[in-house]
């Protein structure tokens, strides 16, 4: 491969959570108005889980 | 005995309401070896794109971040899974075997998540497959 991509863990999970949630958002909806929101609740949900479990295993850790 | 037959009859169930088209065939078939190729052919050119883009950028991702393209095994149940997951991709997997991508040890602790990317675009891929279907068939617009 010609490209070689070093993304942090919070930057990988963010690009992970973005395309997902554009996937998910497409396939999951009919209409268009529906699918933005979908796609932006699942991003949301994806982001704000991730923070949530950094900080269960950060005080599970400490 | 007539009465017997029109009970039959009525007991059989009714055609299925969206009848089977050769779009319906045909649009996962192109869903899976071009990610969102089943939307385009169908004029979705949007939703195609945005599948196409989404799909490909995390294949591509995985690969640049030294993730690994699992080949068929029998071996560990978690690579077996691997392997169904990465074939989901359809064409991007069997180019990315052609051309001998992902096959580099991992040597870096992110390179999990690479080899991640590209298990979940091969499922992304395959939800993508499932619509085109839907659509191909009338139960979605």
């Amino acid at each position: 491969m010609i490209l070689a991509l070093q993304l942090s863990h919070f930057s990988a999970a963010v690009v992970f959570a973005f395309f997902a949630s554009i996937v998910f958002g497409i396939t999951q909806r009919s209409e268009s108005r529906d699918m933005l929101r979908y796609a932006g609740y699942c991003f949301m949900v994806f982001v704000v889980g991730m923070w949530l479990a950094a900080w269960v295993m950060w005080l599970l850790h400490h | 005995m007539a009465n017997s037959e029109v009970t039959t009859s009525e007991v059989r169930p009714k055609a299925a309401a969206q009848p089977f088209t050769a779009m319906a065939a045909i649009a996962p078939l192109v869903g899976w070896l071009i990610p969102g190729g089943g939307h385009l052919i169908q004029r979705r050119w949007i939703r195609g794109l945005l599948l196409l883009i989404s799909i490909l950028a995390m294949f591509e991702i995985g690969l640049a971040m030294n993730g690994k393209v699992y080949q068929p095994n029998t071996g560990d149940l978690l690579d077996m899974l691997g392997f169904v997951g990465d074939v989901g991709a359809g064409g991007l997997y069997f180019l990315a075997r052609m051309m001998n991508w992902g096959t580099n040890a991992i040597a870096v602790a992110v390179a999990d998540y690479g080899t991640k990317f590209i298990v979940v675009s091969g499922l992304l891929n395959v939800m993508a497959m499932v619509d085109a279907y839907h659509i191909a068939i009338g139960k979605k617009q």
